[in-house]
């Protein structure tokens, strides 16, 4: 269980996240939906360890989060993961020495779904390419809790398409809980159980996937839109 | 690829619906194996969760039966397959005969095109 209560995160005069307050429950795969600038990577980097909230608890499993959270979170963020000059493989031992639940084995499953070559430099890889080590790299651990800060950011439909099928093979459902950021809600939608629209640091609504389609005849995407406040998207 | 769904109905009935209709076109066989939850989520691009609701609604249906240990199989009940295909059957003559209304047909001209496109060679 990950707790937010009543979190805020101040960058000088802006607040990035404002009382934020949620609950996320073990094992369940969460959307976290929301304009640019709305919060989204200050709350996940919140989660991981690596931006204390200026106000308000981070906790996990009743405990309060800090750095050492990163033995049991597996967190692919936006920037800063790759090293330009290191080859693929050494990209996967540089992981295996950090991370002792880094699994060689799942690494090398993924190295071959994800059609990667290992022998070559990070510098060269496409953007595609440096996507899917990035996935590769976090799904190869096992941990508890997966934090994916827009893994299809700059990614075509293809690639994207790869990264779901990637998801689908190698998050242990039910005992992961995950929580993915995007904008391609469409691409994740039919693997996500409940989505969160995060507005100016606060989530705004909230739903479960399965019952908007059911109840109310909505994709997320269509949901989202009759949700957003108007101002939000400027 | 993963399967496009529509956003009007839960995924789950949808793959369950997409069951229905290979089985019904013979594409599945009475008493085959489906794939394993994990396998049809991976196939189908969706949480594993989502097919294990699948499963729980076509058997509840009588479309399947999970023997524990060894999977789950579709029905191999004559009765259950004849309803199968009257059931899509209904549905695909109701909804023809929906849009044809939609579009101001009255029913002896729905019964005249139908006849005419049939007779010609029927819809290629």
């Amino acid at each position: 269980m990950i707790t937010l209560d009543n979190v805020t995160k101040q960058y000088g005069r802006k607040k990035s996240l404002d009382g934020l307050t949620y609950t996320f429950e073990c094992g369940k795969v969460y959307g976290i939906l929301g304009p640019n600038g709305s919060g989204k990577s200050t709350m996940m980097k919140a989660i991981a360890g690596l931006v204390y909230p200026t106000e308000g608890k981070v906790l996990i499993e009743g405990k309060p989060v800090s750095r050492n959270i990163a033995r049991n979170l597996a967190f692919l963020s936006t920037e800063g993961m790759l090293y330009k000059s290191f080859r693929v493989e050494q990209m996967i031992q540089f992981f295996k020495s950090q991370y002792a639940d880094f699994s060689k084995d799942k690494a090398e499953e993924l190295l071959a779904f994800m059609e990667l070559d290992r022998r070559q430099r990070v510098s060269e890889l496409s953007k595609g390419q440096q996507g899917r080590l990035k996935l590769l790299l976090v799904l190869a651990r096992k941990t508890d809790i997966l934090l994916l800060d827009e893994p299809f950011v700059g990614l075509d439909p293809m690639v994207r398409d790869t990264i779901v099928k990637s998801l689908v093979s190698f998050i242990d459902f039910g005992k992961q809980t995950v929580i993915i950021t995007t904008h391609e809600i469409t691409e994740i939608e039919p693997i996500l159980e409940e989505a969160l629209l995060l507005e100016q640091g606060k989530i705004t609504a909230s739903c479960n996937v399965e019952q908007v389609r059911e109840e109310q005849g909505l994709s997320v995407l269509e949901w989202l839109k009759t949700n957003v406040h108007r101002g939000a998207l400027a | 690829m993963s399967t496009e769904f529509q956003t009007s109905k839960p995924i789950y009935s949808q793959i369950a619906d997409r069951i229905v209709q290979q089985f019904v076109r013979g594409e599945l066989l009475p008493g085959e194996k489906l794939p394993s939850v994990r396998e049809m989520a991976i196939q189908s691009g969706v949480n594993p969760n989502t097919i294990q609701r699948t499963y729980g609604e076509l058997e509840r249906l009588g479309v399947v039966e999970t023997k524990r240990g060894q999977g789950t199989f579709m029905t191999e009940k004559n009765e259950m397959i004849q309803k199968m295909r009257t059931d899509i059957q209904q549905e695909i003559i109701q909804a023809f005969i929906q849009n044809m209304r939609q579009i101001g047909l009255s029913d002896e001209e729905i019964h005249h095109s139908v006849h005419e496109c049939l007779k010609g060679g029927g819809a290629s």
